[in-house]
């Protein structure tokens, strides 16, 4: 070929790096319409769980709704006041035993136990799993020890207290260790070099450094106790009563139990009034959802 | 708690000895820490061997010598911070004040409160400044106002005109150089008689550094400090006293040891050392 | 001079009395496990007494609280796999896609939006999905929208919904598995001319593995495991048919479905409650701990 053919044919030519295959632009639009899709699902989805909640349920919510009694019989004159009263109680008992029975595991896991022996290993490899049985379970340990068995104390709020706190426990144990394992080790050292003890050390620099990580986790766990079912079902929370608990020796009835059973009812009417108690539910949970992040945001220690 | 603050406040009595001091009028000063023959042990890995030397009252010693020669793991040793880690051993004695800080009877955190310590980057607390230097003589239960001690001690540490008037903010909130100066200021108030200070400008920039430099003069003073540093020209420019480290594979190759070459007064080990490895790394032959 | 001896003082008495309460607290999580083996262990042991070990494991008809009664568990069994394999035929492809979306795709902006509402999907209480599953799913997707001639009570719609419930579970630890994938080996991937596509299935879903089967089995857990989804949607009859549309229950359902207050110590029926809550804890707790070893693993490799 002479150069001018040469050249000629160099310009005919299109580009030198090739364009991108049909095949892998194609693949690549697939694949993403896939991925948009699947995260779309999960969108709707929450939005068809909250419609169907809220459609049905809001209308129901009134203070006549959230004051009166569960009847057993007449829809019209049925309220969840003791639902409501009965889950507040039982979150208080939760935290009021989750709290220190949690920070203080922590506390020794992560400051006084020796990491390299196997007893310490095996207490981390159990938290793990305790975090993971299913909550049904903690029912029947709660049946089998708390409401009959050797403490036996019968189908009481306390029994459903203690049942949801040992749920949650394994929870708040491993929140509460990776928040004081963010406290770094060089106040550690700056605090022992300067005479403090361990436990001077622990008082007053990492559990004050860490405690705005165990809040936040500590309601994050609360939130989920109060939305548990199972658990109270096997202990024996009441059917639709007509009170409030009056004692920790009381029986009760919870949030949950309430939408389980008149989910379960025949009548139409009260299938409804159990999406009122869910709205309510709900609420309950998005303030302490709220206020858990509130806590992260305005007083998250950064190192 | 208060029977120790009391004796504090007294005049400096003979404590009991154990072990005779050979001669002690004939040193120019008063050797505040008497190490023979310390080794320290990591598992079974011998970190630093054979030290021996006296670090004297109202001087300043520098531990020179080049990365991983074990002078960090020694001066922890003065103040028992190595028995933060699990599988660390000392074997030799410590002398201070006439006791071996390693006998079965004496309480790590007793000897942290005399013997202050600084490190490499600053670690001030998350609290406010007034708080950080409080922090020390609050867990010791010591009584007499606050105020006035945190006063004093960060006019000590020549801090206080800085920060006088905001006590109570962060201190956080302080430069890398304020902060370091703060540590010092807090290990001051704890009122030790030895301050230990493991590299502790490397952190910083220049300028703060002189201005650390000058206030270990200063503190000269009143107290004896010794500082672990990478910086040579830092060594010859503070301190009275300097101790060459260096580290020694083992026959097989596969351990490292460090131990001291050469411990002499600064301007020798500078100009006339007598050790040929002193001479490499100080004119900087070697790194 | 001060003494530098220690003395017994106060101080030091109370630094070991608070060593021991920290280390009496972590001991509570061996107590719950060590409680939770021997009251499901002690009573199933009891069962044997009363019914064959053959008859429990190989029959297939369950109906304990008949007159004459049928103690076969493989109905409940079947119904325990067939919902969650529904559930996890959903929320494996969906939570993946999710995860990869996540990991490698998702803009900033998006994912600020994204990992909230999956994180909201997680915190919503299970009751909430068995009232979608029974109240919405049924009656307007699968009859209406689908047309499907399903029962009121079917496994169906307790399983999709599950997947729904489970899809956030198994998003979020696969999503932390290959974002733990360093992004050197992304670089040299891209450095060679792969596309995103490439990069994603062929470098970090493989380096990820062992983290996104983690996932997948702890997915897998926590639909064995569900109670009240499947005991509101799924209903109160146990069945050995491959019939999707009719009404099946899982261990945990029967376990609800039965307890509740009223039921005799060491009658048969609370033997039952003991015997099906062992198989559970015993197919989960096999599932956790395979799972553990598995995120364990991927999380040494990169840290």
């Amino acid at each position: 070929m002479t150069g001018a053919q040469m050249a000629a044919a160099a310009r005919r030519q299109t580009t030198v790096i090739p364009r991108r295959s049909a095949g892998a632009a194609i693949s690549d639009i697939v694949f993403r319409l896939m991925m948009y899709g699947a995260v779309g699902l999960a969108f709707v989805g929450l939005g068809a769980i909250i419609y169907d909640f809220a459609g049905d349920g809001l209308p129901f919510v009134d203070s006549s709704f959230l004051t009166r009694f569960p009847s057993r019989v007449i829809p019209e004159r049925s309220g969840i006041q003791s639902a409501i009263v009965g889950t507040i109680y039982l979150m208080f008992i939760c935290a009021v035993l989750v709290v220190p029975l949690g920070i203080m595991t922590a506390v020794y896991l992560e400051e006084y136990a020796d990491r390299d022996r196997w007893q310490h290993r095996l207490v981390e490899v159990n938290i793990q799993n305790l975090a993971a049985v299913p909550s049904i379970v903690y029912g029947i340990l709660g049946l089998a020890f708390i409401v009959r068995g050797p403490i036996g104390m019968g189908p009481v709020l306390l029994a459903g207290g203690i049942t949801l706190s040992l749920l949650v426990l394994p929870v708040v144990i491993i929140v509460a260790r990776e928040a004081i394992r963010a406290v770094p080790p060089s106040i550690r050292e700056g605090s022992l070099a300067l005479g403090a003890t361990q436990w001077q050390t622990i008082w007053r620099q990492v559990l004050p450094g860490s405690i705005a990580g165990i809040a936040t986790g500590v309601i994050l766990a609360l939130s989920r106790a109060i939305g548990e079912t199972a658990p109270l079902l096997v202990v024996g929370a009441a059917v639709s009563p007509r009170f409030n608990p009056n004692g920790l020796d009381s029986a009760f009835t919870a949030l949950p139990v309430q939408i389980v059973k008149w989910t379960q009812d025949s009548e139409q009417a009260f299938v409804q009034r159990a999406a009122g108690a869910i709205v309510v539910l709900m609420a309950l949970l998005l303030i302490m959802n709220s206020i858990a992040i509130w806590l992260r945001n305005r007083y998250e220690q950064k190192w | 708690m208060s029977e120790h603050v009391s004796e504090r406040l007294e005049p400096a009595v003979e404590p009991p000895r154990l072990i005779p001091e050979p001669a002690a009028e004939a040193q120019p000063t008063e050797s505040i820490f008497d190490v023979n023959g310390v080794a320290v042990f990591y598992g079974d890995h011998r970190a630093v061997t054979d030290i021996t030397l006296k670090l004297r009252r109202n001087q300043i010693t520098a531990l020179i010598g080049p990365s991983g020669c074990g002078k960090s793991t020694f001066i922890r040793c003065l103040n028992r911070m190595n028995d933060l880690i699990p599988s660390a051993r000392v074997e030799g004695q410590v002398i201070y004040h006439g006791q071996d800080l390693y006998a079965d009877d004496i309480d790590p955190v007793q000897v942290r409160k005399r013997i202050g310590m600084v490190f490499q980057k600053p670690n001030p607390f998350p609290k406010s400044i007034y708080d950080n230097i409080a922090f020390g003589p609050r867990v010791m239960g010591m009584k007499g106002d606050m105020d006035e001690i945190v006063e004093g001690a960060l006019k000590r540490a020549a801090l206080w005109d800085d920060v006088k008037d905001r006590l109570k903010t962060n201190a956080f909130g302080m430069s890398g150089g304020q902060q370091q100066r703060l540590c010092i200021a807090r290990a001051l108030a704890t009122e030790p008689d030895v301050l230990l200070m493991d590299e502790p400008c490397s952190a910083l920039d220049p300028i703060s550094t002189g201005r650390i430099e000058d206030l270990m003069l200063e503190l000269k003073a009143d107290y004896s400090i010794v500082i672990v540093t990478h910086n040579m020209q830092q060594a010859a420019r503070v301190s009275d006293m300097t101790a060459f480290f260096t580290v020694e594979l083992d026959a097989g190759e596969k351990h490292r040891t460090g131990r001291v070459v050469e411990y002499a007064a600064t301007d020798k080990i500078f100009t006339r050392p007598d050790d040929k490895r002193t001479e490499d790394y100080v004119t900087g032959k070697v790194g | 001079m001060i003494s530098l001896t220690r003395t017994p003082s106060l101080r030091s008495r109370c630094e070991g009395a608070i060593k021991m309460a920290l280390f009496a607290a972590a001991a509570l999580s061996i107590v719950t496990t060590l409680a939770i083996i021997g009251s499901l262990t002690f009573e199933t042991i009891d069962f044997f007494g009363d019914v064959g070990v053959g008859e429990y494991l190989f029959g297939t008809k369950w109906a304990p609280t008949f007159a004459d009664a049928s103690f076969g568990v493989l109905p409940l069994i079947w119904g325990t796999l067939y919902v969650s394999l529904i559930a996890l035929a959903v929320a494996v492809p969906l939570g993946l896609l999710c995860a990869i979306y996540l990991a490698e795709y998702a803009p900033n902006r998006v994912r600020k939006v994204v990992k909230p509402v999956l994180e909201l999907l997680a915190g919503v209480p299970t009751i909430v999905f068995g009232y979608f599953a029974l109240t919405f799913f049924t009656p307007e997707v699968l009859q209406g929208l689908f047309g499907l001639h399903v029962d009121v009570y079917n496994a169906l719609a307790a399983g999709i919904v599950m997947g729904l419930l489970v899809l956030p579970t198994i998003a979020s630890v696969a999503e932390d598995a290959m974002s733990a994938v360093p992004a050197s080996l992304r670089e040299g991937a891209f450095g060679l001319g792969a596309s995103k596509l490439q990069v994603a299935i062929r470098i970090v879903f493989p380096a990820a593995l062992s983290g996104i089967v983690a996932a997948l089995i702890l997915g897998a857990s926590r639909a064995v495991g569900e109670t009240v989804l499947v005991l509101v949607a799924g209903g109160q009859g146990p069945s050995m048919s491959v019939d999707p549309g009719g009404s099946h229950q899982t261990m945990a359902a029967f376990i609800a479905s039965i307890a509740g207050g009223d039921l005799p110590t060491g009658s048969i029926e609370y033997k039952t409650l003991f015997t099906v809550g062992f198989t559970l804890f015993a197919m989960t707790l096999l599932l956790n701990v395979v799972s553990i070893r598995l995120v364990r693993k991927y999380r040494q490799v990169y840290e």
